[in-house]
């Protein structure tokens, strides 16, 4: 289909900064965009008949991840104050 | 309000019935990695490509400290093995009981669609009876028709009889009289006569039929003692 109706998984490497630019920055687009991902993350690994450890344990790897980048300024100090 | 102007239904859209789930989700490599990573790295760097860049990125990281080191990782060690270890021990046995469950479900749900499936069909089946049996009900009308018609007509022929019998009755009492009118005017006529004849026999008359009769009584004793 065109360029602009594409999810992100079918875009070619080439084309990306065309499709960025065609996606709309708004907060309803941004909002819009962002209960698609959650809808299709669901659909594909928490809705289905026999789902596995799969499906929450991605979540929560990311909540670590999020949680180590937030608070790195915390862990880098602390390393700091205690290696010297 | 309804805005007639708006169209309704215009796509083939329906929410029913509402598609089964899929079997089984998308594929994950050891729990956090989904399987499309690896095909998308395959055609480049063959089987093992995402895994060295796994290690290097995790060397990087370690070397360069934007991964600390501290007492946390210890904790985050401690509880990732305890966790992976009940995941690996108690997993099939949750899964089973999950199972277990759902198909529980799934039989009783299927349980009443077939339930009620059934009791439409007696009621299909009681229904084309019903409908056989009110073809018949021209018998049962030809039926009543002659139970009415045997009723005139026994109640007809029982009239006939009672005014049969009235008549009867009627020119019975007639002749019955008749009967005694001429009975007593017999009677009383020979009645009449016997009295005019007794007193019509003077005494004269009697003693001369008298003597008659012994003199007569006489010769035929004669005659009957000649005979004997």
């Amino acid at each position: 289909g065109p360029l602009a109706e594409r999810p992100l998984m079918e875009v070619r490497l080439g084309e990306l900064h065309t499709w960025i630019s065609t996606c709309s920055f708004s907060a309803q687009g941004l909002l819009g965009a962002v209960q698609r991902a959650w809808g299709s993350y669901c659909a594909k690994y928490i809705h289905v008949k026999q789902g596995g450890p799969a499906g929450i344990s991605m979540l929560l790897a990311g909540y670590c991840l999020l949680s180590y980048g937030w608070n790195y300024q915390h862990f880098s100090k602390a390393s700091c104050f205690r290696n010297s | 309000v309804l805005h007639t102007t708006r169209p309704l239904h215009t796509t083939q859209q329906s929410l029913a019935p509402v598609p089964p789930l899929p079997e089984k989700g998308g594929e994950v490599r050891h729990g956090l990695i989904p399987e499309e990573f690896f095909q998308f790295l395959y055609p480049k760097t063959g089987v093992t490509g995402p895994y060295m860049l796994g290690t290097g990125l995790l060397l990087y990281l370690l070397s360069k400290e934007i991964y600390v080191v501290n007492h946390e990782t210890a904790a985050a060690a401690c509880i990732l093995t305890v966790i992976v270890y009940a995941i690996k021990k108690f997993g099939p046995d949750v899964a089973a009981f999950a199972d277990k469950l759902n198909e529980e479900k799934m039989a009783s749900a299927l349980a009443m669609k077939n339930d009620t499936i059934q009791t439409l069909q007696t009621a299909i089946e009681e229904e084309k009876k019903e409908q056989w049996r009110a073809e018949g009900r021209s018998y049962l009308f030809d039926a009543k028709r002659n139970n009415i018609a045997m009723l005139l007509e026994a109640n007809y022929r029982e009239r006939l009889l009672t005014v049969y019998n009235e008549v009867k009755k009627r020119l019975d009492y007639q002749v019955a009289l008749q009967n005694l009118k001429r009975q007593k005017e017999q009677d009383h006529m020979i009645q009449w006569v016997e009295k005019n004849v007794v007193q019509s026999i003077t005494p004269q008359q009697q003693k001369e039929s008298i003597a008659k009769c012994i003199l007569d009584l006489k010769a035929l004793s004669k005659s009957a003692h000649a005979a004997v």
